[in-house]
């Protein structure tokens, strides 16, 4: 299904290390996006789902990020950046209960190593960069079917 | 089954969102894994966990998860509370640990198919 749109739609959210209060606000906004756009629902969870995860990703490691969508009328593309600690071995991180994440993140019930797993499965092109020391970058895109 | 109906028979305490209690509900998932109830919720079960903490409104609103039952009497801080309001999440407690009242909700949910 193509989206009825004339221009591609997009838009960015600064994203705090740290600010666990502030997680998901991006995600609700895009879903609410998706939702006017008449986007199949079961297209805005898988959205919404990797964006949530990517989100929790700077706020759970780097010192702070940006999120970035794009809407074209046959696709979503989500970039993350992070200016975060970076990763140095991402296929292991990449592994499903693989995580670096400390005890109080864990107690908070994040940090069990699903996150970029999440992501993957739930992105139709998944590509992750990432610089020891600088950051990493993810990017997303979830085709409309 | 009606949300309302889980609370009564249960003795829940409703903490928040208490026009959620008309909601249906289709099954329950039990876990305190974040990521794990994003991957594997399913839209109008409700949620059983011990975490209390604001990012569980979240996940419950991007999941389309109307209810959270908090168990062993953990208390829920404000601010999750006050976002649960927001996002209209029902939120509940219950002194009863996870797997009983998992059981319980089971039970009931088997019993009302038939």
């Amino acid at each position: 299904m193509l989206l009825n749109i004339k221009e591609p739609i997009e838009e960015s959210f600064q994203i705090i290390g740290g600010n666990f209060t502030q997680a998901g606000e991006a995600s609700t906004r895009l879903k609410h996006a998706l939702f006017e756009l008449g986007v199949d629902e079961k297209i805005i969870r898988r959205i919404t789902i990797a964006t949530f995860e990517a989100e929790m990703n700077v706020i759970i490691y780097a010192a702070a990020g940006r999120l970035h969508y794009y809407i074209t009328p046959d696709s979503i593309t989500v970039k993350v950046d992070d200016m975060g600690p970076g990763i140095e071995n991402i296929e292991l991180a990449m592994q499903e209960g693989y995580s670096t994440a400390p005890d109080w993140v864990r107690e908070l019930g994040w940090g069990a190593g699903m996150g970029l797993p999440n992501m993957k499965k739930n992105a139709d092109i998944f590509k992750i960069d990432s610089v020891v020391g600088e950051g990493t970058t993810v990017e997303m895109v979830i085709n409309f079917p | 089954m009606k949300l309302k109906d889980i609370v009564n028979e249960l003795s829940l305490e409703v903490e928040s969102f208490k026009d959620g209690l008309q909601s249906n509900v289709t099954g329950a998932y039990v876990s305190d894994l974040l990521s794990d109830v994003m991957a594997n919720s399913k839209e109008g079960n409700i949620w059983i966990t011990l975490q209390t903490h604001i990012n569980i409104v979240a996940v419950a609103s991007l999941k389309v998860i109307k209810g959270i039952i908090i168990v062993s009497n953990r208390p829920v801080p404000e601010e999750t509370l006050k976002k649960a309001e927001e996002e209209k999440i029902t939120i509940m407690t219950t002194p009863l640990p996870a797997f009983e009242i998992a059981g319980k909700i089971y039970r009931m949910l088997e019993d009302s198919k038939q």
